[in-house]
Formats: structure tokens, sequence, C-alpha cells
């Protein structure tokens, strides 16, 4: 099979990102429990996530002349990871506070301030 | 014949338990299997992230991620899975509309990332990754620092002032967690007004459910 014998390319990794990034918005959209919203946009940044790695890898192109500085791509990813726990912990905090004051995790019964 | 290639074989094998524990996430009904499988498909992430020569990245992403925000929801999961939350049920027609919209995505996504022939590959089988490459742990704190090391060599001046690292947003990045922290322990603290009137309410929708 070619796809155990050729090298992986940059293509590979953009595929997996977006069947993360889909599953994601997928999550985000059908969960009624607000945490596995939360867990559907853990899932969409870890795929925006592997595109930047993939991308400041030059060897995975073709012509590895053409490949951007792989410092860049490198530090978004960490800057994501840590702004994603830093939103994590006040997606989180607002969750319990939710329950606490109306004894449910159902994003639907959340329409107070229905206009 | 060509020989196997290892580093795709790995790869291959990432990529289907992310892919996998992704979609699982979306099937599965019931929140603290969810949490499981996200536990897997960030897992796997990082292992992809080691197969792309990024070791500091997914070293961060499995302490930071792996150890840190999944405990977090594994925590919001526990002090919230009482038996009406546990596993709650979609509607049909949401869960229609929510594919539909996923599918749209997926396929835009999927035909961009295959339009490109520069992201086929490398054409010959040969690594190219040299041993010095894949130590990217001092270039990133270097980086953090102000000093873009990987960059030295940049033969115009005016091009070599405009990559002047990561200083900056390093410094608000941590004010940010500070500000955030502070926050969440604000938010999150457990006297309330309105306690006695929750443990009325939850146990009402026990006793109902």
């Amino acid at each position: 099979m070619s796809l155990f014998t050729q090298p992986i390319g940059l293509t590979h990794y953009l595929v997996v990102g977006a069947i993360l990034f889909a599953a994601g918005v997928v999550c985000m959209v059908t969960k009624r429990n607000a945490i596995g919203v939360l867990m559907g946009i853990e899932l969409v940044l870890n795929g925006a996530n592997l595109n930047f790695v993939a991308f400041a890898n030059p060897a995975l192109r073709a012509d590895p002349g053409r490949a951007v500085a792989w410092m860049d791509g490198h530090m978004i990813a960490l800057f994501v990871i840590v702004l994603a726990a830093a939103e994590a912990a006040v997606a989180l905090a607002i969750v319990l506070s939710f329950y606490h004051n109306h004894a449910s995790v159902d994003v639907d019964e959340a329409d107070e301030l229905k206009g | 014949m060509n020989p196997i290639n290892w580093h795709s074989c790995f790869f291959l094998l990432a990529a289907a338990v992310a892919c996998a524990a992704a979609l699982g996430v979306v099937a599965s009904k019931n929140v603290v299997r969810m949490a499981v499988f996200l536990l897997h498909a960030l897992g796997a992430v990082a292992g992809l992230f080691f197969l792309a020569g990024a070791d500091f990245v997914g070293a961060m992403q499995l302490m930071i991620y792996v150890g840190g925000t999944l405990v977090l929801i594994a925590f919001g999961v526990m002090l919230t899975a009482r038996r009406p939350f546990l596993s709650m049920d979609t509607k049909l027609a949401q869960w229609i509309a929510g594919t539909l919209v996923g599918g749209c995505l997926l396929a835009v996504l999927l035909r961009s990332a295959l339009s490109v022939d520069d992201w086929a590959g490398p054409v010959s089988a040969a690594p190219r990754a040299q041993a010095e490459d894949l130590a990217t742990a001092a270039p990133l704190g270097m980086g953090m620092l102000g000093v873009r090391v990987d960059r030295l060599d940049e033969p115009e001046a005016a091009r070599r002032e405009g990559m002047s690292g990561y200083l900056l947003p390093f410094e608000i990045i941590s004010v940010h967690l500070l500000v955030v922290l502070i926050g969440a322990a604000y938010l999150a603290r457990s006297t309330r007004p309105g306690e006695a009137r929750l443990r009325e309410n939850v146990e009402d929708k026990i006793n109902a459910g």
C-alpha cells in the first residue's frame, strides 16, 4: 500500500486537522451539556494547532524552500495551548456558577438574557 | 516494492486514534465517556506533534492539555454529573442540522487541503530531518526572551528587525493568565446566597428523573 511506503506530506496533517475541526464544530452545536460544548472547543483548537505545527515543518513539503520560519508556527501553537487552558478555566467557572444558581448544566436553560 | 516507511506508519496510527476519538466525542452521549475519548484524542494529537518534529510543543500538549485542562474538565464532569445531566439527548432535527453544517465545513476544508501540489509531501522517501532540527526547546525559549536564534543569518537588516521575537506576547499572555486565574477563582467560589435553593432544585430534579 502506498500509504505505508510513501513519506507523509502536509496534506495528511491537514486532513487530520480538518476532521478534528469538523468533529469539534459538530460537538459544539449538538451537545446540550455545557461541558460537552467545552470539549468541542478543545477539539477545534487542537485541529487548528495541528495545522500550525504541520506548516512549520519544511520537511513535509515538496519544495522545502517555500517554507516559512519554523519558530512562528510552534510559538503560536504554544500560545494557543496556554490560552485554551485559560479559556477552559473560565468556562468551567461559569458553568459551575450557572450550576450553583440554576441546578442545571443544560445550555438551553441559559435563556434569561433573551431580549 | 518499497520498504515500509515507519514514520508514515506511526503517523497513520496516531491519526487514526485521533480521528476515531474525535468522532467518539461527537457520537457519545455520556459525558464521562466523552471526557475519556477527548483524553485519547489529545494524546494522539501530541503524538502527531512529535512526528511533525515539534518535540517541545508535543511535550507541552501532554503537560498542559492532557495533564491540566483535561483534569479541569474531569473535575467539571464530576462536580456536575448528577443523574439528569449524565447523558442528555439531542433532538434529531438538531443532529441533522449540526451534521450538515459540519459535513459542509469538512468538505470545504478537505477540498482546500488536497488542492495544492506543494503540500502533497516530499518527492523522495529519504528523511530530510537532521538531528539538530529536532531540538526545538532552546530556540523557543530564546524566542520568548526576544531573540530569534533561527533567523540570525537573515541578510536584510529591515527584515531582521521585523522578527524581533515573542517577548511582548509572552508578557501579555502571562498577565492574561493571572487575570484569568483570579477571575475564575472569583466566579467559582462556593458560598452563594442561592445555595439553599440550589439544593432544593437538585433534589427535586433527582426525585423527578
